[in-house]
C-alpha cells in the first residue's frame, strides 16, 4: 500500500516539501544541540525539564486519544466510527515516535539510549514508559495496517487480528496512566504530587486527542474524496466535550485541595502559574491564554447548535487543543519545578533553537501522519462504499 | 544434488569459521589466573574506611563564611567540579544557603534576623530511601551498601530524571562541556563530560584510601562523619547528646545529614 504514498497531487506534494523543510530546520537546530549540549535550551539547574518533556507528556496523550474511536467501534460495533477507526489508529503512531523523539532529544546523552535495555531497571517508571510506548507502536501499526489492507481487498480483515484489536483498546489508557506515574510519585514535587493526575491525563488526552481528530477529518474531507461522515464528527466534538468538562473539575478539585487546606507548598505552583510567585510572572500569560481557549473551546462543545455548526466546531476544537497543549505540554511540567527545593524561583521559557528542534519533531510527526493519512484515504477512495452500504465518498 | 552440497559447504565453513575465530580465544579468556586477579582488582585496601551506614553531621554553630568558603573550594577544586559563573548551567556538589531556605517549613515571621540568614552548608543527604535511585532507569545513580549515594557518569543518559526526583536540589547537570570551565585540573580525578548528571559522592575515592570527607578535613570539626550504625561511633554519640535536625524528613526519603542547631 505504500506507493499509493508517492502518487499525489501538486498541492500534496507541496505541503510533503514544506513538512521536510522543517524538518530540515529542526535537524540542523539538533546537530547544534548535539555538538554544544542541552545548553542551548532554556532548561536549567532548578527547571530541567521544559518544552521536550512537554511535548512529549501532551502528545502521549494523544496517542492515546484514538481509544475514543477505536473502543466504541470494536467493543460496541458504533458504526459510525467505522470509516473512522483507522484515522484514529493512524494518528497514534506518528504521535508515540514524536514522544520518543522528544524523549531522544532531551537526552543529555543520546547515544547512551540504548542503556535502557542493557540496564533494565523496573523500578523506575521511565523504563516502564518505554515498554508501554513500544508496544503500543506496535500494536496500532499493526492493527491499522492490516484492517486498512483487508479494506483495501473488500475483504473483513482477519479473525487472528481481533485479540491484538482488543489488547491495544486496553493498551491505550496504560500509557498515558504509566506517563502521569513518571510524574505523580514524586516526593517534593506538590504540583504533581496528587493522585488525580492520572484521572487528568487520561481526560485531557481524550479531550484533545478527539478535538484533533475533528480538524484532521475536516481537514481530510476538504482535500480528499473521503467522507469521514459528519455523524462521525460530531460524535467525537461529543467525546471531547464531556472529557474537557472532566478536565476542567480535576484541575478545580486540585485547586480546591490546595487552597481549602491551605497548605502552602500545595499553593505555590499554581499561585505562580495564575498570578506569579515573588514577582516572577512569566507562564501567567501562558495561562490566561489557556484558560480563555479552554472557555471557548467549553462553550462551543457542549452548545448544541454551536457544536452542530462546522466553522463553530472548528474553532471550538482547535480552542480546545491548544488549551490543552498549554496546560500539558508547557505549564504542567514547569510548574512541578517552581518554587524549587529552596522556595526560590528560578523561571524557564524555551528559547529559538529548541523551538526549532521541537518544530523539526512536531513536522516530523505530521510527515508521517500525511503519509499514513495519504495511504489510508487512496483506499477508502477506491472503495465508494463502507461496509455498511453507506457510501463514503464525495464525488 | 548441487544445490544441497552448496548449502551443507556453506554451514561448514560458517561453523568453522565461527570455532576459528572465536571459540578458541573464548576458552582462552577466563582462566583461573584471570578470576584471581579481578578478585584482587575489588578487594578493599586496607587502609580503607569502611561503615555499615555513612552519615555527616554538620554544627551549625560552629560554621562560619571561612570554613564554608574552604569546604566549597576544596570540594569543588579536588573534583574538577566547573566554575559556571551562569546561574542557570550551575555545578555545585557542596554550597551556601540561609537557614531560611534550607529549612524553610521551619521559618516564622519573627525570627531572629540572625537565624534567618543564618549559613548552612547543604549537600547530597545520601537519603536511606533515595528518590533519585529509585526514578534512574539505567542504575546509573545507585545506593552503595555503605549508604553512599553514587554516580556512575559513564552509564548516565542524562535524562535528568534523578533531578525531578531528588526533594533537595542536589544534583547538577552538565548542561555543556564543563571542562573549559575548570581553572586548575586535578588530574587525580576524572573530569565528567557534557550531558551527565553529578553530584556530591561523599568523598568515596578519599574513603578508599583512608582519608576522611575533604570537607570534614577542612572545617575544623564543624563538620564530622561516622557511622550510623555503630551506637559507638563518634556520631552517634554526638546524635545522642545533642538535638539534631534534617531537611524535609517528612518525605521519608531518610536522608543522612544532619545538622545541630
Amino acid at each position: 500500500m505504500l506507493e499509493y504514498a508517492l502518487k499525489g497531487s501538486k498541492r500534496y506534494w507541496t505541503w510533503v516539501c514544506f513538512l521536510l523543510v522543517l524538518i530540515g530546520i529542526g535537524f540542523i537546530a539538533y546537530l547544534n544541540q548535539f555538538q554544544v549540549g542541552l545548553g542551548i535550551t532554556g532548561m536549567s539547574r532548578d527547571v530541567s525539564w521544559g518544552f521536550y518533556i512537554g511535548q512529549f507528556t501532551f502528545l502521549v496523550g494523544v496517542a492515546a486519544s484514538a481509544v475514543t474511536v477505536v473502543l466504541p467501534y470494536y467493543f460496541h460495533n458504533w458504526k459510525k466510527y467505522g470509516r473512522i477507526a483507522v484515522i484514529g489508529e493512524f494518528l497514534a503512531i506518528p504521535a508515540v515516535l514524536m514522544c520518543m523523539l522528544f524523549i531522544f532529544v532531551d537526552l543529555g546523552q543520546p547515544m547512551r539510549v540504548m542503556n535502557v535495555l542493557l540496564h533494565p531497571t523496573p523500578n523506575s517508571v521511565m523504563f516502564f514508559d518505554m515498554v508501554v510506548l513500544s508496544g503500543y507502536l506496535i500494536l496500532n501499526l499493526l492493527c491499522g495496517w492490516v484492517v486498512l489492507g483487508s479494506e483495501r481487498k473488500s475483504a473483513p480483515p482477519p479473525t487472528w487480528i481481533k485479540p491484538f484489536l482488543y489488547i491495544a483498546i486496553c493498551w491505550a489508557p496504560s500509557i498515558h496512566i504509566v506517563t502521569a506515574f513518571l510524574y505523580q510519585g514524586l516526593p517534593g514535587r506538590h504540583y504533581w504530587l496528587t493522585a488525580i493526575m492520572a484521572a487528568k491525563f487520561l481526560s485531557s488526552a481524550f479531550a484533545s486527542g478527539p478535538a484533533l481528530l475533528v480538524l484532521l477529518c475536516m481537514i481530510i474531507r476538504k482535500f480528499t474524496k473521503f467522507d469521514p461522515g459528519k455523524e462521525a464528527i460530531q460524535s467525537l466534538a461529543k467525546t471531547s466535550a464531556y472529557f474537557l468538562i472532566a478536565t476542567i473539575l480535576f484541575y478545580v478539585f486540585e485547586v480546591f485541595t490546595a487552597f481549602y487546606s491551605s497548605i502552602p507548598g500545595h499553593m505555590a505552583p499554581i499561585t505562580y502559574l495564575f498570578s506569579g510567585l515573588e514577582g516572577f510572572t512569566k507562564l501567567v500569560p501562558v495561562m490566561k491564554v489557556c484558560v480563555v481557549l479552554v472557555a471557548i473551546g467549553t462553550i462551543i462543545l457542549v452548545t448544541p447548535p454551536l457544536r452542530k455548526w462546522e466553522v463553530t466546531l472548528a474553532i471550538g476544537a482547535l480552542a480546545t487543543f491548544l488549551g490543552m497543549w498549554l496546560e500539558k505540554g508547557l505549564s504542567l511540567v514547569v510548574g512541578g519545578f517552581i518554587p524549587n527545593p529552596f522556595e526560590r524561583v528560578f523561571e524557564y521559557w524555551p528559547t529559538l533553537q529548541e523551538a526549532l528542534i521541537a518544530l523539526g519533531v512536531w513536522s516530523l510527526g505530521f510527515f508521517i501522519l500525511t503519509i499514513l493519512y495519504k495511504i489510508a484515504t487512496t483506499v477508502k477512495e477506491k472503495a465508494v462504499f463502507d461496509k455498511y452500504g453507506q457510501k463514503q465518498i464525495i464525488e | 544434488m548441487n544445490d544441497i552440497d552448496r548449502r551443507k559447504f556453506l554451514k561448514m565453513a560458517g561453523l568453522g569459521a565461527l570455532f576459528g575465530l572465536t571459540g578458541l580465544s573464548m576458552f582462552e579468556v577466563v582462566t583461573k589466573k584471570h578470576i584471581e586477579a579481578a578478585v584482587e582488582k575489588y578487594k578493599i585496601l586496607p587502609n580503607t574506611l569502611t561503615a555499615q551506614r555513612w552519615a555527616i553531621v554538620i554544627d551549625l554553630k560552629k560554621l562560619d563564611e571561612k570554613i564554608i568558603n574552604d569546604c566549597i573550594r576544596v570540594c569543588h577544586s579536588i573534583h574538577n567540579v566547573p566554575q559556571i559563573a551562569m546561574q542557570k548551567e550551575e555545578i555545585k556538589w557542596i554550597w551556601k544557603e540561609t537557614f531560611e531556605h534550607a529549612f524553610y517549613e521551619m521559618e516564622y515571621p519573627y525570627m531572629p534576623e540572625q537565624m534567618k540568614n543564618l549559613p548552612v552548608l547543604v549537600l547530597c543527604n545520601h537519603c536511606d530511601n533515595p528518590a533519585c535511585v529509585r526514578v534512574c532507569p539505567t542504575k546509573a545513580t545507585f545506593k552503595r551498601k555503605d549508604g553512599i549515594v553514587m554516580m556512575d557518569m559513564h552509564r548516565c543518559i542524562g535524562c535528568r530524571y534523578c533531578m525531578a526526583a531528588c526533594p533537595f536540589g542536589a544534583r547538577s547537570f552538565n548542561w555543556r562541556d564543563p571542562r573549559p570551565f575548570i581553572k586548575e585540573e586535578n588530574s587525580e580525578y576524572p573530569t565528567r563530560m557534557k550531558g551527565v548528571v553529578e553530584k556530591c559522592t561523599l568523598c568515596c575515592e578519599r574513603l578508599e584510601i583512608g582519608k576522611p570527607p575533604a570537607c570534614v578535613e577542612v572545617s575544623n570539626g564543624a563538620i564530622m562523619y561516622g557511622d550510623l550504625a555503630d551506637p559507638n561511633s563518634e556520631i552517634r554519640k554526638i546524635l545522642a547528646t545533642n538535638y539534631a535536625i534534617r531537611r524535609k524528613p517528612e518525605l521519608g526519603t531518610n536522608p543522612c545529614v544532619y545538622y545541630l542547631i
